[in-house]
């Protein structure tokens, strides 16, 4: 009766966003799917909720740029909607869609709290709300009176699994202390941020692990610590590591192939975290257009084939959920791992 | 640069919110977060530990106390068996001693009871014979009272009687 009752609800609604979305199909407008699919991945001036009979619904956010002359603007993002032009600055839909000044070629220094910022400082308040109370806890209860339940025991096992089966393991067990917190602040942030993209409408749905910007800040935090934590047995290994002389010598072969790993590591954390967001972002878009295309065709065509890219849709998202805690988890590991390795003493221990 | 989307294109004013609110995060994170969490669990941890090591000596003591428990028992039992044997030992020698006290002791009297019975047959077999005498001679005094005249006949009567007495 249960599922009978879940069933009807879903058919339900299956049948009222079909039929909606069969009216608000424009049968002569062709559907751009390349521009769908990137504008919803995009950062943008404003937090667009839905377009409703040809109306944008968006929440306006704070604009904060600097002229070309030198003082800065603080304005609402409204004043720049539709292609309006305020105080000189315009949104320049062929460029990226950033902001422009009248006149000039070259960016303003933009500080604007765009939908990424936003989203970036929801999930940095979920962070806090989850794990400040949850240090609290063992703060007022004595370690006499036994583990956390409920929600505070789901964190401690997500913690201590990340804590010694991650961080501990790949970096080593007399070292990895003053790291923990930053590799857990990494963890975390990247799972709150990937699954808060996932959700599809506010407070979610900011595809900002899927941004480059991001994942470079990132990974080259990884690279500012992985590198001036190296101690000098790290710098020997690359400057004059052990192979026959040659290959070091006249030519610097492997310092230089050593030399370009300082570099190609955080970029493949870069890249693997960026790419992998991305690609699941924009399937899930993707396939979502299906549904707007085919009901350009019939409506018959349309409904069946919508249903098809449904459960399309349904599993991928499953699947990112999956892919969400994967890539936090491979990135810091990784990050473990080269910082790890930047401490090599304690694998000739292993060794001997 | 600006024909790439631009999610592919670092945008500085983006890089530098993110790089503001990560640090922020990170700082009240590593400062009030994670190592208090970290920090509680791992000595939660040890105290465990400590508890189940406690526990495990404690058993281990108790153990030892049952088996020594036992063996003073079992020396009590062997040391009681030994002082009822000692004790029956005794009490058949002190028997023993008083029996052959007994029979010496009662031999003494026996023998001190004869002494007496012959030091009285002596005495009264002396008084008889000196009552007899006495008898024999009242007697005697009245049979020669009456057939002795003559003092020669009797003195020599008499001499011959008393050698014969003697």
């Amino acid at each position: 009766m249960k599922h009978l009752r879940s069933i009807g609800l879903l058919v339900g609604i299956l049948i009222l966003t079909f039929s909606m979305t069969s009216c608000a199909v424009d049968k002569d407008k062709p559907i751009d799917i390349k521009e769908a699919v990137l504008g919803h991945m995009s950062d943008t001036y404003d937090w667009h909720i839905t377009t409703w009979g040809g109306h944008h619904i968006s929440f306006p956010l704070p604009v904060i740029v600097k002229h070309h002359e030198g003082n800065w603007e603080v304005f609402s993002s409204e004043k720049l909607e539709h292609g309006a032009t305020y105080n000189g600055f315009y949104i320049d839909h062929e460029r990226q869609g950033k902001i422009f000044e009248q006149g000039f070629d070259d960016r303003p220094w933009d500080f604007s709290i765009t939908k990424n910022v936003v989203q970036i400082w929801i999930n940095v308040f979920i962070l806090l709300l989850v794990f400040i109370p949850c240090a609290r806890w063992y703060k007022k209860h004595d370690l006499r009176q036994g583990a956390p339940k409920g929600f505070v025991g789901v964190i401690e096992v997500l913690v201590m699994s990340i804590n010694n089966d991650v961080i501990k393991a790949s970096i080593g067990e007399q070292n990895y202390r003053p790291f923990a917190p930053y590799l857990l602040t990494v963890f975390f942030f990247i799972l709150v941020t990937n699954l808060m993209g996932l959700l599809p409408i506010f407070p979610g749905g900011a595809n900002v692990t899927g941004n480059i910007t991001i994942t470079f800040v990132l990974a080259f935090l990884t690279f500012l610590i992985t590198n001036f934590s190296g101690n000098r047995e790290y710098w020997k290994e690359i400057f004059w590591p052990e192979v026959p002389v040659w290959m070091k010598c006249p030519v610097p072969l492997m310092p230089v192939i050593e030399l370009s790993g300082i570099f190609t590591k955080p970029f493949s954390l870069m890249i693997r975290l960026f790419a992998n967001m991305l690609a699941g972002h924009a399937i899930i878009l993707s396939i979502t257009c299906v549904i707007f295309v085919t009901y350009q065709v019939n409506a018959w065509v349309g409904t069946s084939l919508s249903a098809f890219s449904l459960v399309l849709i349904l599993f991928m998202n499953c699947l990112e959920l999956l892919v969400a805690f994967i890539q936090a988890y491979i990135f810091t590991m990784l990050s473990s791992v080269f910082i790890g390795l930047a401490h090599p003493e304690h694998h000739k221990k292993i060794i001997q | 640069m600006q024909n790439m989307p631009s999610i592919l294109t670092p945008d500085f004013g983006l890089m530098f919110w993110m790089l503001l609110a990560f640090l922020v995060v990170f700082g009240l994170l590593a400062k009030f977060g994670f190592p208090t969490i970290v920090k509680a669990v791992e000595d939660r941890k040890n105290f465990i530990d400590e508890s189940l090591k406690n526990a495990r000596e404690a058993n281990e003591r108790l153990a030892n106390i049952k088996v020594e428990s036992e063996q003073i028992l079992r020396e009590a039992h062997e040391k009681q068996a030994q002082i009822i044997k000692e004790a029956m030992a005794t009490r058949d020698n002190i028997i023993n001693e008083a029996k052959g006290k007994a029979q010496t002791e009662g031999q003494q009297l026996l023998e001190d009871a004869k002494k007496q019975i012959a030091a009285e047959k002596e005495n009264a077999l002396a008084d008889i014979r000196s009552q007899v005498a006495d008898l024999s001679v009242q007697i005697a005094e009245k049979v020669i009272r009456r057939q002795l005249q003559n003092d020669d006949e009797q003195e020599l009567y008499i001499q011959r009687i008393l050698n014969d007495v003697k």
